[in-house]
C-alpha cells in the first residue's frame, strides 16, 4: 500500500448524509475479480444519466471538482454493504483523503487498509469546509504526522484524531499481513492452548 | 469475579495478543467466504505465495450471483467468471465449498446456522456486512472487507479494537401478527441508522427471549442497519435445541459438555454495558419503510412524513430526497401505497419459519392483479423442507413464482431485479436507492406483511386479515 504522509489537493463536496456503499459502487460492478479499474464506476448511478452522459448536476461533475483528491461528505459515510470495492473505486478515481463527521465502521477500516485516510471532524468544521469548497476549487493540506488539516487562504485549521496503530500503517504504507505473521508463535501458542 | 457481558467474555477468550493502546490480535474460529468479496483476497495469497492457514476453519458458498431459475447454467459471463473463480480458489487452497450443485448451497448467513457451523462463543467473520446474523447464537460475528478476508485466510486472526457494548432491551410481549422484523425495524426507526456505530449490541428482554432461533437471526441480521459492527443474543435452551443434531455440532456426551460451556457464556446478572436503550415490545406494530434508508419506517397505520418533520436541516433534506426517489407524497397513508412486486427472500427473512408465516396468509388466496410475486428460499435445504411441507404448492396456487435459493432480488446481481420506477414490498434488509435495481423503490416489511401486500396489492394490517379477507 502507498504511504501517506502529507497530502495536498483539491476538494469535492458531497453534501449528503448516509451515503451508502451501494451508491459509491453499484452492485453491477462488483463482478470483477481484480482490485483495479473501479474508478470509472464510482457513484455510477449518480454520475451518469441513463443515456450514459455525465450528469452535470452531480457534485463530482462540477468543474470545480475536477482532479479532486479530497472528498468532503456528511454523517455516516460509507454505510451499508461491506464491499471493499467502495474504497477501491474512490482510490482509483483519485481520492486519498475523505473528511466527514462519521463513517460506518467497516468502511473506515477498508479505507485505511487501502491507504485512504478517513478524517473525522466535528460537524461544524465539516460544514465550514463544505461552505468553503462549494462550487469552487478549494485546496486543503492534510498532514497525517501532525494530525492537522488546513487551507492556505481562508484560515481554516483543525486537528483530528486517529488511532495510533492506523496512523503508523498509513504513514509507512505497511502490509498488515506481514506484520501479523511476525506473531506466528503467539498464534500457534493460542491454537495449542485453546485447541482449535 | 466482576459480572461480565457475553461480549467481554468472547473477546477476552479470543485475544491472541492484547497490548495496551493497540488493537488486539483476535483469533477467528470460523471464516465464511462467498464469491463476491473473496477473489481479490485469494489472488493476494497467490501473489505472495501464502497458503490458507486453517482451511478447516473456512467454509465457502456461492450465493450473490446464482440464478434462481436454471441455476446450473449461468448466462452472464462475468457472474460465471466469479463463480468459477471461487470454485478454482477453493480447490487450490483446500477450502470446503457448498457449490451450486450442493444440497447445502444457499445464502452464506443461512447455511452457517443450518449446518451447525455457527455456535455460541465463536468469533465468526465473513466478507459481508450481514455476518451479524450469526450473533443470534451468542457468537461474536461481524462483516469484514476483502483485505481483511485475505488477512484471515493467511493468519486466522484480525487486528481489532475492543468494541463498546450496548444493551438493546426489548420489554414486554409482542402482539399477535407482530414479528421479529417489526422489532428490528422499530428499533432502527426509533434510534436511527447509526446509533450502533462503534458498538456491539446485545439484544435482551422478554420479547427477545420469546423468539425462535430463526426470528433471532432476523434481528441480529439487521444490526448493521443500525450501524453496529455486530449484534448478538445470549444463548439459552432455544439455542441449544436448535443446534442439536446439526452436521458440525458435536454429539452425545461431547454435546452435553458443549452446552455446559455455552451456558456460562450468557451475560452475567448485573454486568455493565457502555450504553443501554429500551423499547417497549408490546407497543410495536407491523412496520413498513417509506424511504431509502432502513430507519425511515412507520407502523402500518402511519403516514408518509413531511420534510418539515425532520429535526434539523440535514434530516429535512434527507426526507425530501427520499420522498423524491420513492415518488411518495407527504401525508400518504401507508395502507394506500400500492406495489407491483413482492419479494419473499434474503438472509433476513427466507428461512423455513418465514415461509410458513407467509404461507399462512397466502393459503387459499390469490396474488392481486398486476403483481409479480416471488419466493426465493434462503437455501436449498429450506427449499426442500418447504416442498416437503407442501408450501411451494400454496405459493404457486396463489400465483407466486417458486425459485431456487440465492440472494436474488435482495440486490439484483443475478437476473432478478425490480424494474425502474416500480415498487416492491420486500422482506430483505436494505431499501437504498437502486438496491433492488436501478430506480427501483423498495419497502421493507416482514414476510407476513409482504404476503398481505401480495394479496391486496397494497399494504394491509395483517393483524386484521381474518376479518377483512373476503370468501
Ligand atoms: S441476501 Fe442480500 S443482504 Fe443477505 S447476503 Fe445476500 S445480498 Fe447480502
Amino acid at each position: 500500500m502507498e504511504a501517506l504522509t502529507v497530502h495536498e489537493g483539491n476538494t469535492a463536496v458531497l453534501e449528503r448524509a448516509n451515503v451508502d456503499t451501494d451508491q459509491i459502487i453499484p452492485k453491477q460492478f462488483l463482478k470483477r475479480v481484480e482490485r483495479t479499474g473501479f474508478g470509472q464506476f464510482l457513484f455510477f448511478d449518480w454520475r451518469f444519466k441513463s443515456d450514459g452522459e455525465e450528469d452535470p448536476s452531480f457534485e463530482l461533475n462540477y468543474p470545480s471538482a475536477v482532479n479532486a483528491s479530497i472528498l468532503i461528505a456528511d454523517h455516516n459515510f460509507g454505510s451499508g454493504s461491506s464491499r471493499e470495492h467502495a474504497p477501491w473505486a474512490l482510490q482509483d478515481y483519485g481520492f486519498r483523503v475523505i473528511v466527514a463527521p462519521s463513517y460506518s465502521d467497516i468502511f473506515y477500516n477498508n479505507c485505511v487498509k487501502n491507504g485512504i485516510l478517513p478524517v473525522r471532524l466535528p460537524e461544524n468544521q465539516v460544514y465550514e469546509l463544505m461552505q468553503n469548497g462549494k462550487n469552487r476549487e478549494y485546496h486543503l493540506t492534510v498532514d497525517l504526522q501532525n494530525q492537522q488539516i488546513s487551507d492556505k487562504n481562508e484560515g481554516f485549521q483543525a486537528t483530528f484524531e486517529i488511532d495510533p496503530y492506523w496512523k503508523e500503517m498509513l504513514l509507512n504504507g505497511w502490509d498488515e499481513i506481514s506484520i501479523t505473521l511476525q506473531y506466528e508463535e503467539d498464534i500457534e501458542a493460542y491454537e495449542k492452548r485453546v485447541k482449535v | 469475579m466482576k459480572p461480565r457481558t457475553i461480549i467481554d467474555k468472547i473477546w477476552n477468550e479470543h485475544a491472541v495478543r492484547a497490548e495496551a493502546g493497540k488493537p488486539n490480535l483476535m483469533y477467528v474460529d470460523l471464516h465464511m467466504v462467498h464469491e463476491v468479496t473473496s477473489p481479490q483476497a485469494f489472488e493476494g495469497l497467490r501473489l505472495s505465495g501464502r497458503p490458507v492457514r486453517r482451511p478447516d476453519l473456512t467454509f465457502a458458498t456461492m450465493d450473490h450471483n446464482v440464478p434462481t431459475l436454471n441455476r446450473e447454467s449461468i448466462t452472464d459471463a462475468i457472474s460465471k467468471k466469479q463463480i468459477d473463480t471461487l470454485f478454482d480458489n477453493c480447490k487450490e487452497f483446500g477450502v470446503e465449498l457448498a457449490d451450486i450443485h450442493s444440497p447445502n448451497n444457499g445464502i452464506v448467513h443461512i447455511i452457517g446456522p443450518e449446518l451447525g457451523l455457527t455456535q455460541p462463543g465463536k468469533t465468526i467473520v465473513c466478507g459481508d456486512s450481514h455476518t451479524s446474523t450469526h450473533g443470534a447464537f451468542g457468537a461474536l460475528a461481524f462483516g469484514i472487507g476483502t483485505s481483511e478476508v485475505e488477512h484471515v485466510l493467511a493468519t486466522q486472526t484480525l487486528w481489532q479494537s475492543p468494541p463498546k457494548t450496548m444493551e438493546v432491551h426489548v420489554d414486554g410481549r409482542l402482539g399477535t401478527g407482530v414479528t421479529a422484523k417489526d422489532i428490528i425495524l422499530s428499533i432502527i426507526a426509533k434510534f436511527g441508522v447509526d446509533f450502533g456505530s462503534g458498538y456491539v449490541l446485545e439484544y435482551t428482554g422478554e420479547a427477545i427471549r420469546g423468539l425462535t432461533m430463526e426470528e433471532r437471526m432476523t434481528i441480529c441480521n439487521m444490526s448493521i442497519e443500525a450501524g453496529a459492527r455486530a449484534g448478538l443474543i445470549s444463548p439459552d435452551q432455544v439455542t441449544f435445541d436448535y443446534l442439536k443434531g446439526r452436521r458440525f455440532v458435536p454429539e452425545g456426551a461431547a454435546f452435553d459438555e458443549k452446552v455446559n460451556q455455552w451456558r456460562q457464556l450468557a451475560t452475567d446478572e448485573g454486568a455493565e454495558y457502555d450504553e443501554r436503550v429500551v423499547i417497549a415490545g408490546d407497543e410495536i406494530e407491523p412496520m413498513v419503510t417509506w424511504g431509502t434508508n432502513p430507519s425511515q419506517g412507520v407502523g402500518i397505520h402511519g403516514t408518509v412524513p413531511y420534510p418539515e418533520d425532520g429535526r434539523n436541516a440535514t434530516e429535512k433534506k434527507v426526507i425530501k430526497t427520499s420522498l423524491d426517489y420513492m415518488a411518495l407524497e407527504p401525508g400518504t397513508k401507508i395502507t394506500d401505497i400500492h406495489v407491483q412486486h413482492v419479494f419473499l427472500g434474503s438472509c433476513t427473512n427466507a428461512r423455513i419459519g418465514d415461509l410458513r408465516e407467509a404461507a399462512k396468509i397466502i393459503r387459499g388466496n390469490k396474488v392481486a392483479e398486476g403483481i409479480r410475486a416471488m419466493v426465493v428460499p434462503g437455501s436449498q435445504q429450506v427449499k426442500l423442507q418447504a416442498e416437503e411441507e407442501g408450501l411451494d404448492q400454496v405459493f404457486k396456487e396463489a400465483g407466486f413464482e417458486w425459485r431456487d435459493s440465492g440472494c436474488s432480488m435482495c440486490l439484483g446481481m443475478n437476473p432478478d431485479f425490480v424494474p425502474e420506477g416500480e415498487r416492491c414490498a420486500s422482506t430483505s434488509n436494505r431499501n437504498f436507492e437502486g438496491r433492488q435495481g436501478k430506480g427501483a423503490r423498495t419497502h421493507l416489511v416482514s414476510p407476513a406483511m409482504a404476503a398481505g401486500a401480495a394479496i391486496y396489492g397494497h399494504f394491509v394490517d395483517v393483524r386484521n386479515l381474518d376479518k377483512t379477507v373476503s370468501s
